[in-house]
Formats: C-alpha cells, structure tokens, sequence
C-alpha cells in the first residue's frame, strides 16, 4: 500500500507553493509549537523515541536517544543545536527541496529540538553551493523572527531561542559532525577525534547536539499527528516516512517521500519511471548514496529500503540517495569516480585515508582502462582494509566501502578488462 | 641575501589542472590554489557594502568567537573582488584583512581559504563554469556537459580560463542536485538537467551577456518526475 | 587511579591519562609520529593504534583515555596488521632518498619501518611531489619527505608562540608551510629539527655534512644564554658538528634556543690559536714561553686588575682571582655590562623561583628585560603557564614583542613601586629583573626598588621566593659565586678603567668599550676570539671555547653543572685554567693545584655551593632585608639591553649562520647605530 499524500509530511516538496510563512502555516506548520513546548523536554524526547525515529543523514542513530545525551542540567555552559545542511553525499539531494520549499519545517524543528535539547541557540550549516537556498533559509529565519517564532520568547512559548545559518564553502567531509563544528568555529573541517562526544564538548567546547535537516524538519509533524502515526509506517526500528532521491539511470528521476521499507523495486517503478529500458536493463543500484556498496540487480530485485534489510546485503540505507545503473554502465569507472571523489575530500588529516584515498583512486582509474595486473585487484581489496576502520572518522570506511563492493560483485568485470587489455582470451563475463 | 622568500614566493602548486578528464575518474584535480605574487594585489580593504555584511555576520557568533566569521568573511572578499574586478577571487592580503579583522593569526586564515573548494585564490573568469563529474551525473551526460563547455567557451580542459576572461572551467565534487543530473553551476546559480545542445545554448546566452533562469533547463518543476509530479498532486492515489 | 590491564600486565595511571600512556606505564613501547608528550594530542599518524576490549575497532592509543578496568592490547594481529598498514601508507609518498637524507640514522620511520615496513613496495603509482618550502635561515625543508604529523605546527603555535606554521590544502595535496613564505619569526625554531620525526626540516648549515654514527656525542651544558641547557655536542675529527639538547625538565625540558644550537660555526672562525706578544708596537707570533716572559715582564712593578668576560668557566675565574690576589690585587670584576649586581647574598642575584618555579607562579612582572631575546627557552615556558590560565604577566621597560599578553606597567625604574597593586592577591607573586636593568648608573637601586617590590608583595617567605635575575649567558653567576667582584680596596670595571689600575688581564672579556683602557695600561687578553679587545693586547694568551675544556658552570637558577671538553682547543690554545697556572709561575706566585681535580678541591672548599652539582635551586627565602642600594633611582626608562638576538658574544659574533640570521631577522639599524 503506497504512502498517500495525507501522510506526506513535505506537502510542498517541489516548490508547487510558496514557501513562505504563510503558505507554510497553510500546511499546517507552526500549528500548536508553544503547546509542545509547554509539554516539557521530556515528553518531546519520549514522543520522538516512541516514533522509531532514526537519523536521516546517514548514521541512522535513533534520535530521541541522542538527543538524550544532552546534559538535562547546564554546568554553566550554554548548549548548541547545530543542524548539518551540508548536503555532500553523491546521490543525495533531498535536504535541498526542503530548505528551498519548506524552510519553516525545518524552522520549527529547531525550535522543538532546540527546547529539547536545552539549546540557546541553533546553527544551520549549509553547504556553500547550495547558495540559492541559503537566501531562502535566510529570509525565513527573518520572517520567523518578525513573526515572533524565533528569539525572545519564540512562538509565544516563554523559551528563548536564537537560529543562524552559516554557510560551508565546498568541503564534503564537514558533513561529518565534529568536522562541521571545526568548520563553523573557523577552521578547517577537519574531524576530531571522539571521545569526547559533541554532547559533551561541542560547538565552542559546550554540549551541542548535530542534526540532519530531514531529521529536524520532521519532528514538529510528528508531535502533531502523534509518535504512533509515524512509526505505524515500515517495519520495526526503521519507522517513518522517508525522503528517496532517485538519480541515474531510471526514466525520470525525482524525489519523493515514501514509506520506509518499501521494496527497492516498487520504489524506482512507482515515483521514478522505471529503469531506462526496464527492470532488466538494471545493472545495479547504490541504494544509499555514493558510500554504500553497490547491489547488483539480483539483490535489487526484492531488496527492501531500509536500514536492516540493506544492511543485511553489506550495503546501507545511508541517505536514501538511490543510484540507479543500467546495463549500458561503466560500472568500474562508476565506482572509480567515486574514488577520484573520496580522495578529492578527504582532508588529510589522518594518514590511512589521506595517503589510501589516492593509492584507492590511483588504481581504480587503471582498472576502468584495465591497465593492471589480475593480483592488483586483490592488493586494492588490501588497501580498502588497511583503510577502513583505521581512520578518525568515517570518510575512509565510505571511501573503502564501494570498492570493496565492486569487487564483491563485479570482480569478473574488471578481470575482463585487464585480461582485454593484455591480448589474452576473454573468459566469458559471469554475473 | 640569497634564498630570499620571494624566489621561492613562485611555489604554486603545479597546475594538475589541465590534464583532461580522458578515461573518466582518472584526472587531477585543480584547486586555485597558487600564490603566484606577481597578481597579487598589494591592498585591500572592505568597501562600504561589504562592511555591513562584516558586521552582520560577526554579529552571529557568540562573543570571543568571532573567528566563525571566517568563512562568510571570505566570502564577502570574493564578492567584493567579483564587483570590483569581475572576477570573485580572494587576494592573500584580503586574507590579512580578514585575520587582524578576527583577531586570528593570519595562517588560520590562509589554512581556511585552501581547504574550502570555493574560494579561489587566484583570479578566475568573469563566468565560473563549476561541472559536477561525480558519479550521479556522470551517469547522465555530464562528459557531455564539459565537452559543451570546452566547445562553447574556448576552454582546453578543467582549470583552464578561456582567452577572452569569460570562463574559468572547474570541475566540482557533487553539487547535491542528483536528481536534476547532469548540472552545471554557474557562479552561484544551478542549471539542471543538461545536455550537450542545452549547454551550449547556455553559454551562448552568458556570452551575450544574459542570465538564463537557474533550474531546469527542460522545464521540470524542480526535484519532480519529468512531466509533472505523480505525488503531491491533490488527487488521492 | 585507574587500574589498566596492558597485555595482562596490570598497571595504575592517572584518570584522564590516555592509552598510551598506560602502555609506557606497562613498559610497552607504542610506536608515535604525530604523538609529542609536549604538545597537544593531534591523533592523526594512526601508528599507535592499540586494541581496547568491546572497542569495536583498533583505537589512537595518543587520543584514547582510560577508563578503571580497560583491558588494552598492543601485540595483536589486528593491531600488527593496522601499524603495517599505516607505515604502508606512510610510505608510499615518501621518497627512498634515505641514503641522502640527513635524518638517517636517527629517524622514527626508518626505525618503525623497521619493525612494521614491507621489504618491497606494493604501490606502482607516481610519487607525490611538494615543493620545498622556505622557513627561515636555520631550517632546511624537503617537503617530499613531509608525513604530516603536523607536530611542527603545534610546536610553532604552542610552544613558540609564533601561529605562523600551518597546514594548507587538504587531503592528498596538504601541505605545511607558512603559505607566505615567511621566515619564522622566532628564536626556537631549531627544535623544529628535533621533533620532526622524519627529514623533513632539518639542520640548514648542518646540511650533508655528517652521519649521525660517525660522531662522537659528549654530555655538556650550554653557556650561550644563562639558561644552562644541558646539551649534547656532536664531534667529528675535532670539530663540533652539532649541539642538541638533552633533556632535564627542570632547566629546558628537551628544548633548545637557536644561538646556543646554530652559532657553532663561530667556534671554527676568528681563533686564536697560538700566543702573541707586541713588539714595536705590532702583534707577533710568539710561543707559550716567549708569551709568558712578556708578562711577567709587562706586569712588573703595574697595579693589576682582572676583567671576566661572560661565558668563562668557575675554574678559571677561580684560578684568576687567586693569582691576582696572590700578587696583592683585589681589583677583579666579571660585571663588563657595568650591571650594578650585589654579590654579598646568592638570592640577590639569582633566579630564586627557579626555572621551574614559572609553573607554579600565579603572576609575573618583567622589570627591565626581554625574555624572549635573553632567554627564548625560559620565556616559552612563561608562555606555556600563560597558556594554562590563572596567570597574568605585567612589564616595565621598552616594548617589547612576548609570545604571551603582557600589560605594560611602565617604562623605567620609578614604576617598579607601583606594579605591587599589579601583584596584589597572587598567592606566588613573581619578578623578574632583567640583568640589563642593572647596568646604569642607578642600577643598585633598580636592584633594591625591584627586591623592595617583591618584599611588599609578600613573595620574600619562606615557602616562595619570587625575587628572579635573569641573567644573560652562562658564565655570568659562576663568577658571582667565586666572588669574582671587586675584594677589599679594589677596583670595579669602571674604577679599573678610570686609572685604578695600569695594567689588565682580560679573560674573554670583549663586551665593554675597549677604547676607554687608559693609553699605557699594560693589556694581557686570554680568551678564545679575536673579537674586540684582543687587538688592544701587549700579550694574547690563546686560551679554550666552552666546547674545549672540562668547565663549572653555574645557570640563572644557581644550577651548577658541568661543561665537558669536547674537541681540543685549536692549535696551541690551551685550557684556561692551565693557562692562569703557567702564568703564575712565571710571576712568581704558582698557584697551589696542578690538576682540575686539585684546582676544583681548592674551588669546593672556599665556595662549597660550587661542589653541589645539578642541584636545583634552594625554594624559599629565609631573610628578607634587601641589598644595599643607595642612591635615587633615574626617570631614564630602561633601554633593551639585547636588540639583536642573534649577534651577542664573540662567538655568535663571528658565526656566519648567525650573521644570516641576523640579516634576516634584525631591522636595519641607523648607520650611526652601527659599530
């Protein structure tokens, strides 16, 4: 049973109203918030919990839980809420729609979760590029202001709350949480090293709570129609509903909230058109955008999306950013631009990733002209093992990620390029 | 004196940047990265309009924090720069400018400026041609895209500035517009859902001095499906 | 306490201690790059991943704090495959040019290589190539070689102070540098050679001249500045190569100012190396005994007086002082700078808080000095307990440019009185008085308005005595404490130059205005250089650098250590005090000792604080009246006393590295300025 716009929580994902104050109240924002608040920070946490809520921008950490580590009483220390709008992830375009077209969501997420969290004030991290958007984010906040939804007493709630935007300026890693807190006190998004936890020493050492957009922007939807309705859609521990960007090679590709859990297959048929020249003409899909390995069609058959179902076939939900790859794919350069990608970002900080993200990149680019020797492949599996889990933060897990699953499913592809490129006799591709 | 600074001052990274996309994936990467001295501008100072963003944006942060303003500092140079000279570059002295502005030492400042993709530290064309290569796009034409850029903007390759100062070539890590792919940004505007003809067309346009309306090039409501949203619509499915 | 089990082995650390730390406890051995225990913990080499149990990965040993019953592992496959990995990575940016690289020998990822490298190398691609980069005069950088630890620009921005060090770029392309190419602005930047761990920055003049097992290393101490760093000094067929320091983290923890490191090519230029005599008015070659002759002849019948210069050793200052007392003199002085210094008490010129005492101070007025200039490892750990917090640092003289906020309290002595209210409520109150602040014509009674200051802040008790002299170089206070000052009836430097005396011995002593020596004076030089007062001798006595004898030496803190002879001196130059005992044969009063270890006995027995080798300075202060210090104190503010750092005895004077440094770093100075 699809998910019916009656359930949608973003009513104007693609910009067809305005997405200012009015328009946005219309949609029923900023429908009861002080009542919520009056509520208390418990009760907020506990409804969140209750929801199955999971972290939207990759993790997928259940959110009341984190938002549970903040300290229920300030050592005298102020808190921060820093919402990541760094959208980065290849594939991944879904924070984008809501800022542009439903800024006040996000708006009176940050209130709610900014209450929650004791928080005095909120950053938005924007990614640089997204500039367009920051304008629309920054006149909102303006309206929210003037209409009294932010600042003294927002909405009329008694709480003080102040939300700024900051913008990135092109740097994937900030997407990373202590990255983007290094990057927003002004320095280099370089990630720190854990512990301590950002809800101990976070933004300017204080407790601070980082945040997806859509995991934010969801929030205020769910105290209104209560934690049952949302986690009455997809199975257990991967509740809600969910934004899907579909890109690649399907007949036309969008964004479109869905319900979790919903088969990989019905997904791309029902909102996106199909696969170019049908189902049987899919290679494979990243179903979570560019750091999650690759499925190969027989997977995408029956797959479901969601975190444990996908986790199940070593891949991950991730973002929810579905690359699609007809048979007319590349797939060995596919992944090998994604390598170029991860070396391109990383920051350089820690060596298995500084120095592996090159020799990655370096070797995959032989193996998409086949200029390589049958071993080297085994020595690039090596590499994305001395990579990953060796690393400060995540960015080398995710750049060892496709590799290995290119390898795991595509090895015959790239043996046959090699033994091409040789002159030698061409076993017939398996897969 | 010998060994002085400034012979060494010519220590700019060598432009990895020409080399050509080729086999896909496999290219370097250019950063405007140099500290050529010979263009570097000996003074700067924020002008009047500028000021007031200097203001606005310091104001965000708390008190003693005021080195979050960095980056937006940054940005309002490369703004000024782009008014200014019609090209949107950050000189090292503005970088100056910005660290005795914050109280920060000047080499925070030069480290902020290098690892962010988006300043550039060299002067650029009047048009930054920014081409997503990344896999998302790739899947959908965007070695059509460059080839347009190249083709329509007398340009060799990436890091390559056309000969008349209209185009610098840059080619971007994701921009996040995966679904409107293949995209092609320019200065601060997205055009999406390209092709080599609608490209072409587009730079065409920025040569005769026009703005096209960022978006969809093919007239799609943003992030729906090609021909009209089939959620959303107000019809119960 | 947390207990830590380290591969079974059970130890206790301190809570917030980190893994690593637990694994030294443990006598593990954790290989580090990036890791530095006196800098902050970066976490970025990943050479000291260890496994923690239930951690679901391996773990940055450096970064990773204990926890009460945390069981570590440092020697399991998983932790051996992950250190392999990393030295991999490591390495297959770095260039093989291990057989040119300075660094060999004695270099972290040659040695890790060792233990955790591959015998071949699995990386077929380009190399990746860094254009060197230019940091000043003293440090040489081959940037292929960079692993990025980034422990250079911690120590530039932590230690030194000057945040002018950074890492640009990202990713593969970072790179570390001062983008401006700048030279560091700082007197420290030696010790970048010493905690890179690889060959990265290394020694400019040292440059391709030595292998590290082809030298001799001899334990000595430093008199370049009056901290008295002990250092190592690297020899090679009888010349000093290197000068390194050693650790003591009482004195300069493993740290080392660039003069004392990088002016020992002056030891090689300018020499004396053999005996002189006028005749005809004209310097000749002489030998030892045609010299001595001259002497005994020059000194007949002549009232003489002894001018020290500032880096001798207690020896031969003892040695001199009893020959000129055995011929009926008391006219010696070791103060050249005319600093009016109270020799009647070791508290009234000493550094009584100790060098270690910063730690524990809570503020700090500098009267009259430049620590920065005069005592670079000194001021870096002023900067460091600045750091900490709970410290504030006040001034009184010229302007000057500190690694740590001072607030400037005045400009010349009659502001010392006022800065008590700057002091009032710090439990260890702290003064520091510059040496240079004594040498005018009130500078007996800056001495006393400076220990008045420190009595009326209650920092003269018994528990703290935060009454410091800051002295300038090595010599300076082991001439203080063998009472190298004027005795009963003699003269001072002035008095002697006055007339007081017809005849002068000088022992190294080149920093007063030789011009004013009364025509007729009867000058015999002793000293190691043909800097400024040689040319003015009737006899030249060519005598031994504090790299060429076995010295006493005594720092601003009253530390005594020993200075070791490391290369001959050259030519027919001898040690100083054998020089003194020959001389007083020939005149007739031979002093009775013929060996060090009879001359040190003498030396012990009449100043018994000489005898107490490495001990640190006596805490407290257990009588509070002042010293002497008549006389009203000057509205003339207090000028520096050191302008170029660099440029400051006759060795570093006649150092072509530190004339570089010199002319990189020191304004020019009006022509009439100059000399």
């Amino acid at each position: 049973m699809a998910l019916s716009d009656k359930d949608r929580i973003f009513t104007n994902l693609y910009g067809t109203q305005p997405w200012n104050l009015q328009a946005a109240k219309m949609r029923g924002d900023w429908d009861g918030t002080a009542g919520f608040i009056g509520k208390g920070r418990d009760w907020i946490i506990e409804e969140v919990k209750n929801s199955g809520l999971r972290g939207r921008g990759g993790a997928g950490f259940p959110t009341g839980m984190k938002w549970s580590f903040m300290p229920k009483q300030s050592d005298g220390r102020p808190a921060y809420l820093v919402v990541n709008a760094d959208e980065s992830e290849p594939g991944t375009c879904k924070d984008r729609d809501i800022i542009r077209h439903d800024p006040q969501k996000l708006i009176e997420g940050c209130l709610i979760a900014g209450f929650a969290m004791n928080a005095v004030a909120g950053y938005i991290y924007i990614r640089g590029e997204y500039y367009n958007e920051a304008m629309v984010l920054e006149a909102a906040i303006a309206e929210a202001y003037e209409a009294g939804l932010l600042g003294k007493n927002a909405a009329g709630s008694g709480y003080d709350f102040d939300l700024y935007v900051h913008r990135g300026a092109g740097a994937y890693i900030c997407g990373e949480e202590t990255a983007l807190i290094e990057s927003l006190e002004g320095k280099k998004g370089m990630p720190r090293l854990k512990p301590p936890f950002p809800a101990a020493v976070g933004l300017y050492g204080c407790p601070t709570t980082v945040n997806n957009v859509e995991t934010i922007a969801v929030v205020p939807t769910i105290l209104r129609r209560g934690a049952g309705w949302f986690a009455g859609f997809g199975r257990p521990k991967n509740a809600g509903t969910k934004v899907f960007c579909i890109s690649g090679h399907v007949n036309k590709p969008c964004n479109v909230e869905a319900e979790m859990s919903i088969p990989l297959r019905e997904l791309i048929d029902r909102y996106a058109g199909g696969v170019r020249g049908g189902w049987d003409n899919l290679l494979a899909v990243i179903p979570g955008g560019s750091s999650v390995p690759l499925l190969p069609k027989h997977i995408c058959d029956d797959v479901l999306m969601d975190f444990d179902a996908l986790r199940e076939h070593r891949s991950g939900l991730g973002t929810a950013g579905v690359i699609v790859m007809d048979k007319s794919t590349d797939v060995v350069r596919a992944i090998a631009r994604l390598a170029h990608f991860y070396k391109h970002e990383s920051c350089g900080q820690c060596t298995p990733c500084r120095e592996g993200t090159g020799w990655m990149k370096r070797v995959m680019d032989r193996m998409v002209r086949g200029e390589a020797e049958i071993e080297e492949i085994d020595v690039l599996e090596q590499v994305t093992r001395q990579v990953e889990g060796h690393t400060i933060c995540a960015l080398g897990d995710a750049a060892a990620w496709p590799i290995q699953g290119l390898i795991r499913h595509f090895r015959p592809e790239m043996e046959r390029r090699i033994l091409e490129r040789q002159g030698r006799t061409v076993p017939l591709a398996a897969e | 004196m010998t060994d002085r600074p400034e012979e060494k001052g010519q220590a700019q990274r060598g432009p990895d940047s020409l080399r050509d996309q080729g086999t896909g994936g496999g290219f370097e990467h250019t950063h405007a990265q140099g500290k050529a001295e010979h263009d570097q501008p000996t003074h700067f100072a924020f002008d009047e309009q500028s000021e007031r963003e200097v203001e606005k944006f310091i104001a965000r942060y708390p008190a003693g924090k005021q080195a979050s303003a960095v980056i937006p500092l940054l940005y309002v140079v490369q703004k000024q720069t782009g008014r200014q000279t019609g090209s949107a570059w950050v000189p090292r002295v503005a970088m100056d400018v910005i660290a005795k502005r914050l109280g920060m030492p000047a080499i925070r400042v030069y480290e902020v400026a290098t690892f962010y993709f988006m300043f550039n530290t060299k002067p650029i064309g009047r048009y930054h041609l920014q081409v997503c290569g990344t896999t998302p796009c790739m899947l959908r034409g965007s070695d059509d895209v460059l080839r347009a850029c190249k083709d329509a903007g007398g340009l060799k390759g990436y890091g390559d500035t056309s000969a008349d100062g209209n185009f610098t070539l840059t080619e971007v890590e994701c921009l996040g517009a995966c679904v409107n792919a293949p995209i092609l940004q320019v200065d601060d505007d997205y055009y999406e859902d390209l092709d080599y003809d609608s490209t072409v067309k587009l730079i065409e346009a920025l040569k005769r001095g026009e703005r096209p309306r960022p978006g969809s090039v093919i007239g799609r409501q943003t992030s729906a499906p090609e021909g009209g949203p089939n959620t959303l619509t107000g019809v119960e499915e | 306490m947390a207990k830590v089990t380290v591969d079974g082995i059970e130890v206790e650390v301190p809570n917030g201690a980190s893994a690593l730390q637990a694994c030294e406890a443990a006598g593990k051995e954790i290989p580090r790059f990036c890791y530095h225990e006196r800098l902050s913990v970066a976490g970025n080499c990943r050479m000291c991943l260890v496994e923690v149990e239930k951690a679901p990965k391996p773990v940055a040993s450096c970064a990773y704090p204990v926890m009460d019953g945390m069981k570590i592992f440092t020697d399991t496959e998983t932790v051996r495959k992950a250190r392999r990995g990393v030295m991999e990575f490591l390495l297959i940016n770095h260039p093989l040019d291990c057989p040119i690289c300075d660094q060999g020998g004695e270099c972290d990822l040659q040695d890790q290589a060792v233990a955790y490298g591959k015998s071949f190398s699995r990386y077929e691609e380009g190399k990746r190539a860094v254009k060197d980069k230019y940091v000043g005069p003293l440090i040489k950088t081959i940037m292929n070689r960079c692993i990025h630890c980034t422990r250079c620009v911690r120590f530039s921005q932590e230690v030194a102070g000057v945040p002018e060090m950074g890492a640009t770029g990202r990713g593969e392309q970072m790179e570390i540098g001062t983008y401006v190419e700048k030279a560091l602005s700082t007197e420290l930047s030696g010790n970048l050679i010493d905690i890179c761990p690889v060959g990265a920055l290394t020694s400019r003049p040292y440059a391709f001249i030595s292998r590290p097992w082809e030298l001799s290393k001899i334990e000595s101490v430093d008199v370049m500045d009056a901290l008295g760093a002990p250092v190592r000094v690297d020899v090679r067929a009888g010349e000093v190569l290197r000068v390194l320091p050693r650790q003591n983290d009482e004195v300069n923890e493993e740290w080392l100012a660039d003069r004392s490191r990088f002016a020992i090519d002056g030891l090689k230029r300018r020499r004396l190396d053999r005996p002189w005599v006028r005749r005809d008015g004209k310097l000749v070659a002489a030998s030892w005994a045609e010299a001595f002759q001259a002497v005994a002849a020059g000194l007949k019948g002549k009232r003489l007086g002894a001018i020290a210069g500032d880096t001798c050793d207690a020896e031969s200052l003892f040695a001199l002082k009893q020959m000129l007392n055995a011929l009926g003199s008391t006219s010696y002085d070791a103060r050249q700078d005319g600093a009016r210094l109270d020799a009647s008490r070791p508290d009234f010129y000493l550094f009584n808080s100790g060098i270690a005492g910063i730690d524990d101070a809570d503020a700090l007025v500098i009267i009259g000095s430049n620590p920065r200039l005069e005592s670079p490892v000194l001021n870096a750990r002023i900067r460091r307990r600045w750091l900490a917090g709970g410290f504030r640092v006040g001034m009184i003289g010229p302007d000057a440019e500190l690694t740590y906020a001072a607030e400037r309290l005045g400009t010349g002595p009659q502001d010392i009185a006022a800065a008590a209210s700057f002091l009032e409520g710090a439990e260890r109150p702290m003064i520091i008085l510059g040496r240079g602040a004594l040498a005018r014509p009130d500078g007996a009674a800056v001495l006393k308005a400076a220990w008045d200051l420190a009595a009326s802040v209650n920092a003269l008790r018994e528990d703290w005595h935060g009454f410091n002299l800051l002295h300038h170089f090595g010599g300076q206070v082991g001439a203080l404490d063998v009472g190298f000052v004027p005795g009963e009836g003699g003269h001072d430097v002035e008095g002697m130059l006055g007339g007081g005396v017809n005849a002068l011995w000088l022992l190294a002593a080149d920093e007063f205005d030789v011009a004013r020596i009364p025509a007729g004076t009867f000058v015999v030089y002793q000293g190691h250089h043909g800097d400024r007062a040689a040319a003015r001798a009737d006899v030249i006595l060519p005598g031994a650098a504090y790299t060429e004898k076995d010295g006493t030496y005594v720092n601003t803190e009253g530390r005594v250590q020993r200075g070791r002879l490391s290369t001959m001196p050259p030519g027919e130059a001898r040690e100083d005090w054998r020089i003194i005992r020959a001389a007083s044969q020939f005149l007739g009063v031979t002093l009775p000792f013929d060996t060090l270890d009879a001359l040190r006995g003498e030396m012990a027995a009449n100043h018994p604080a000489l005898a107490r080798l490495n001990a640190g300075p006596v805490r407290g202060c257990t009588d509070s009246a002042g010293p002497g210090g008549e006389g009203p104190l000057s509205g003339e503010p207090f000028v520096p006393a050191i302008t170029n750092y660099w440029q400051v005895d006759p060795i570093s004077r006649a150092s072509a590295v530190m004339a570089e440094c010199a002319a990189t770093y020191v304004a020019p100075q009006p022509a009439i300025a100059a000399e």
